[in-house]
């Protein structure tokens, strides 16, 4: 029996309170032997304090082609960003 | 470098007007600094081209574990002992780091192992040259990691952006490898006299050898200029190597260490050293496999993975039995 061990995708939250971010993938037989690969490869310097592991072949992604009709109706929206509005001075701080 | 003479298809770079409009606009986005991410069109040339230049990186890291790891149970403390383990876990990950980002061109990691132990895929050339001393733990970290680092600086720009990324991670942790191969070379340098013989000894079984890292003269290269072009090499290995003579010939004076070139002699008007070039016959033979330690390294590497079958095999034979296990609790509590 020889068969390649799986791809993982791993997400580890900082020391700061932040979101699990991605960070790189790694090869493991379960989720167990992941993390515990995952804490040797991503953390060997206080990179994190949590680590999440999930199957590559388990995320679905937008693909290239994709990008347009997803992303730009969002570019002529400036009325979404704060700085569209004039705010008088007089007014200070908003 | 850790990628020494990787080919092209050898058609040079191809003019605009004889490029695909896809092939163009692959050029626009590089030449604007874009990422190419792996699902995204790329040329053929291209995807082959990073596999092995990504492969052969990779390949590097793992088997630059072998010369250092020779040293592990012979380090003088208990401190060098725990630094020099862990840098050379560091080189694992880093291997790691770069399989995968060779693995999103679609290639698997078992076809990039294989590839290495039939001797199909090259590893750096210096990685053939034995570790016969303590002092050569720190030759390689000052010169060999120094000459990787010079490298791989620039290649975080790299266009392709799961080699860039693997790149900047790797960079990160770089650094401690070249200070505590020149915190070896201090501490040898300035002990007995036949502890500085054996530094100067180092140093002068290292420096040509470091030298050929960044691979020959590529002033007329196709290869190289197409890679230029892709970004996938950023400086010229004739650049790369100007650079890393001008940086560590101070480093060598400092440690009272004479570098072992009679015709080392700076050149005020180009403000760099001038130097001797290495051996390039002796470079070409240790690629061929010719090198003094090549057969070593390699059976090595065969051995790890032939004796690793069967803890690789169980580990997978156990996740399908817990998975059926897991499912069968699941259909049984239905």
């Amino acid at each position: 029996m020889s068969s390649e061990w799986p791809l993982w995708e791993v997400f580890i939250r900082g020391q700061h309170g932040l979101n699990h971010r991605h960070v790189g993938s790694l090869h493991a037989p379960d989720a167990e032997m992941a993390i515990r690969h995952a804490r040797d490869v991503y953390t060997r310097r206080n990179e994190g304090v949590s680590i999440w592991v999930v199957k590559s072949g388990d995320i679905a992604a937008s693909s290239p082609s994709e990008k347009g009709p997803l992303f730009d109706p969002s570019n002529d929206k400036v009325y979404r960003h704060p700085t569209f509005y004039d705010i008088p001075d007089e007014v200070g701080h908003m | 470098m850790y990628a020494q003479m990787v080919k092209t298809d050898g058609k040079g770079v191809k003019a605009p007007e004889d490029m695909t409009p896809e092939e163009r606009h692959f050029q626009a986005r590089i030449d604007a600094g874009e990422k190419i991410e792996p699902k995204e069109w790329m040329p053929e040339a291209y995807r082959q081209n990073l596999i092995r230049q990504i492969g052969q990186h990779a390949h590097s890291e793992i088997v630059g574990q072998l010369p250092e790891g020779n040293w592990i149970t012979r380090a003088p403390t208990l401190e060098r002992k725990a630094i020099l383990l862990a840098k050379v876990q560091d080189e694992a990950g880093h291997g790691l780091y770069l399989y995968c980002a060779a693995e999103t061109l679609g290639v698997s990691r078992d076809e990039l192992t294989e590839a290495l132990l039939s001797g199909k895929m090259k590893y750096s050339s210096i990685f053939n040259y034995p570790t016969l001393s303590w002092a050569d733990m720190g030759a390689v970290g000052w010169l060999v990691d120094g000459a990787a680092i010079m490298n791989q600086v620039p290649l975080q720009r790299t266009s392709f952006g799961p080699y860039s990324r693997a790149m900047i991670r790797i960079c990160k942790e770089e650094s401690f490898h070249q200070r505590q191969g020149y915190d070896i070379m201090m501490k040898m340098a300035r002990g007995t006299p036949e502890q500085r013989e054996m530094a100067q000894d180092a140093l002068n079984r290292f420096w040509y050898p470091s030298l050929m890292m960044f691979g020959p003269s590529d002033k007329d290269s196709v290869h190289s200029a197409q890679s230029m072009a892709w970004k996938i090499k950023i400086n010229t290995n004739d650049e790369l190597r100007q650079k890393f003579v001008d940086q560590t010939v101070p480093q060598a004076e400092y440690l009272g260490l004479t570098v072992p070139d009679p015709d080392l002699k700076w050149n005020e008007e180009k403000g760099g050293y001038d130097f001797s070039e290495p051996d390039w016959s002796e470079f070409f033979a240790v690629l061929k496999g010719n090198g003094p330690c090549n057969r070593d390294r390699l059976e090595a590497r065969q051995e790890a993975w032939e004796e690793g079958r069967w803890f690789r095999d169980g580990l997978v034979a156990h996740a399908r039995k817990a998975e059926a296990r897991r499912v069968g609790v699941g259909v049984a509590a239905e």
